[in-house]
């Protein structure tokens, strides 16, 4: 460890109010997540793992406590300065894979950069060049709707690469996915992390969390545990008869 | 994101739902269409009617002679001559807003050539007369003050008298023509001016000098004009006003005493033609409003589809705003969503305005007149209602909470 930290919150609370009714999603939290560690976030619902992912992700502001991201203070900025942050510095894995339904691949990835303003060519050829980084460059022309379950997670994945960002957020990238295409995944969020990109991951399943060089438990808004581990390697099986990963 | 990407996106997203992008369109088709037609078909309208008194005369006042009263039966104006050649000169030179008057004495005869005859009405009057009604000759030259004055035996013909005397295309100038059995030399044929509003042939006509007239053809009173005068304004603005001064003047000089009546009248043809005009703007406005409404209801239509494609799309505004769409980015491109919308429907709507009008026309005979500036209207203000009617679902787009957003089912 060293340097500072790439993700660091100091007693983080966030305070929702529905109605009349106080509800601490977050009740100060201190964490110091370091470049190209692969955080596993567990808990059960309700435990503040998805609003300290939104707050990560610059999605949503403490209500009290402070965010640096590389060092800097982020919750003054302002809407649109977030958004640009956001485009440059986080890159977004959705369960539901959020993918833009009638568009292609290449299309969906090249979202990012065109909010980036990156001019026609160069966002072809750097979204092409992403999708080939999660082994689906023959694939660019697809639609969503032509494509497994898998293979959208993995062009969701080559979206959130495409700007390289320094930090991956990927809430439940499984959820939706079979044991062997999950495999997969987090083989893909390994090497990412060897390349120096922050992975932080929010899961509910103790396989999953397996694979990441650290893992938090989460409880009533609180931090309960926070431990390093020897990650699993990622070992995708061999293909087997009714190991499918092609939708029926 | 520039603009162009802008554009680009919003018409990837309109052409992903083709179906429904067209029908969302469909409302302002119709509006615009339904402007461009009814403003050509009413503009066609109103420029025939122009036309139609223009081929009367300009800026034209008739003054008729009085009535007459036999045995308590009261004629009709014009049955007994009031006017006299003094009054004619009078009106020439006192009225400064008098361009030019004329004499029209009138009667019916037979007008013979070598081996042709047709009835015919023949008109004595003095050249100011083609200055009044502002007709040219097609052939020849017209007769001069000159012929007036010594009573030349020369004659102008009308487009269907020449026709009928001397055949199609034929051009009788220096022809001899037998008019109550006097020979009269053709000098000029007159240009073609087609029908009266109420169907009479303005080109039925032949005209001689008003002094052969009276010699020659029909016999007169010696100081009383034995038919109406002819009046032309200087401008369109200052008929009303000669209307008045001759009127004062010859109620001067027929020393009529107050509150007695005229023993004259004066048709302002200006002012049925304004009547027309008004009545035709009237029916384009009508039109036009109703038009409007239809635009306005297109708009309407936009908006509610605008906020259906906000409310299906909320978890797509939710994903673009996490990969760093500003809340401007989604506002500009639902905008230019519902302005595309409108706009390539005032432009779908103008080409079938001007087919819709164009086949109408020829079907009912009407006259169809494309103005450029109602057309740049009609695509300008579908534009605003695009922008009008869009702004609100874009701005509801752009306030969306992202975390909301993309939770969305």
């Amino acid at each position: 460890m060293s340097g500072s930290p790439l993700i660091a919150f100091e007693n983080v609370a966030k305070v929702y109010h529905m109605g009349d009714v106080e509800v601490h999603a977050l009740r100060g939290v201190s964490l110091a997540v370091q470049l190209g560690e692969f955080t596993a976030i567990m808990g059960a619902s309700g435990s503040g793992k998805s609003t300290l992912m939104n707050i990560v992700g610059l999605l949503d502001r403490p209500t009290s406590g402070a965010y640096k991201l590389e060092g800097q203070d982020v919750s003054t900025l302002s809407i649109e300065r977030l958004a640009e942050v956001r485009n440059h510095t986080i890159g977004f894995v959705f369960q539901s894979f959020n993918l833009l339904a009638r568009t292609s691949a290449l299309e969906n990835v090249e979202l990012p950069l065109l909010y980036a303003g990156v001019g026609g060519a160069e966002r072809r050829r750097r979204a092409l060049r992403s999708l080939e980084r999660v082994g689906l460059g023959s694939r660019s022309d697809h639609h969503p709707n032509q494509m497994s379950g898998g293979q959208q997670q993995r062009v969701a994945i080559a979206r959130a690469l495409v700007n390289e960002p320094r930090v991956i957020l990927a809430d439940e990238p499984t959820g939706n996915l079979d044991s062997r295409t999950s495999i997969e995944v987090m083989k893909l969020f390994q090497e990412l992390g060897s390349g120096g990109i922050t992975v932080v991951l929010v899961t509910h399943e103790p396989d999953i969390a397996q694979y990441a060089s650290r893992v938090i438990h989460m409880r009533d808004g609180r931090v309960l545990s926070d431990e390093r581990q020897e990650p699993k390697a990622a070992v995708v099986p061999p293909w087997t008869q009714g190991d499918e990963e092609d939708p029926p | 994101m520039n603009p162009l990407q802008t554009l680009r996106v919003a018409l990837r997203a309109l052409v992903r739902n083709k179906m429904r992008s067209f029908l969302t369109t469909l409302g302002v088709v119709i509006g615009v269409s339904a402007v461009i037609a009814m403003v050509a078909i009413g503009d066609g309208a109103k420029a025939r009617v122009e036309a139609t008194f223009a081929a009367m005369g300009s800026n034209m006042l008739i003054v008729i002679p009085g009535t007459s009263t036999a045995g308590g039966a009261m004629g009709g104006f014009g049955s007994m001559p009031t006017l006299t050649w003094d009054d004619l000169r009078a009106i020439q030179t006192e009225i400064p807003t008098v361009r030019a008057a004329a004499a029209q004495l009138r009667t019916n005869g037979q007008v013979l050539s070598e081996d042709q005859n047709w009835g015919t009405q023949i008109l004595g009057t003095s050249p100011e007369y083609f200055q009044i009604r502002t007709w040219y000759p097609a052939l020849g030259s017209l007769f001069t003050a000159g012929d007036v004055d010594t009573g030349t035996k020369v004659v102008v013909i009308g487009q269907t008298v020449s026709d009928k005397l001397f055949g199609p295309n034929a051009n009788p100038i220096g022809q001899n023509v037998r008019i109550r059995n006097v020979p009269f030399t053709v000098v000029a044929v007159l240009e073609k001016k087609g029908q009266s509003q109420w169907g009479q042939d303005y080109d039925d006509i032949v005209v001689v000098p008003v002094t052969t007239y009276q010699q020659k053809i029909k016999g007169s009173l010696k100081n009383f004009i034995e038919g109406s005068v002819a009046v032309s304004a200087t401008s369109a603005e200052t008929t009303g006003r000669a209307e008045n001064q001759i009127r004062g003047l010859l109620r001067d000089r027929h020393r009529l005493p107050l509150g007695a009546d005229d023993d004259f009248s004066i048709r302002n043809l200006s002012e049925v033609a304004n009547a027309q005009q008004e009545g035709t703007r009237t029916l384009t406005t009508l039109l036009a409003a109703i038009a409007a409404v239809s635009l306005l209801v297109g708009g309407i239509g936009i908006m509610n589809i605008m906020l259906v494609s906000v409310t299906e799309r909320t978890r797509e505004i939710g994903l673009r705003m996490a990969v760093g769409a500003k809340p401007g980015d989604i506002r500009l491109q639902f905008l230019v969503e519902a302005l595309a919308l409108a706009v390539t429907g005032g432009l779908i709507g103008v080409a079938l305005g001007v087919f819709g009008a164009w086949r109408l026309a020829t079907s009912f005979g009407w006259e169809v007149l494309y103005r450029p500036d109602v057309i740049g209207i009609a695509v300008g203000f579908s534009g605003l209602v695009g922008v009008v009617f869009g702004l609100y679902p874009a701005h509801k787009a752009a306030r969306l909470d992202p975390i909301t957003a993309l939770r969305f089912e």
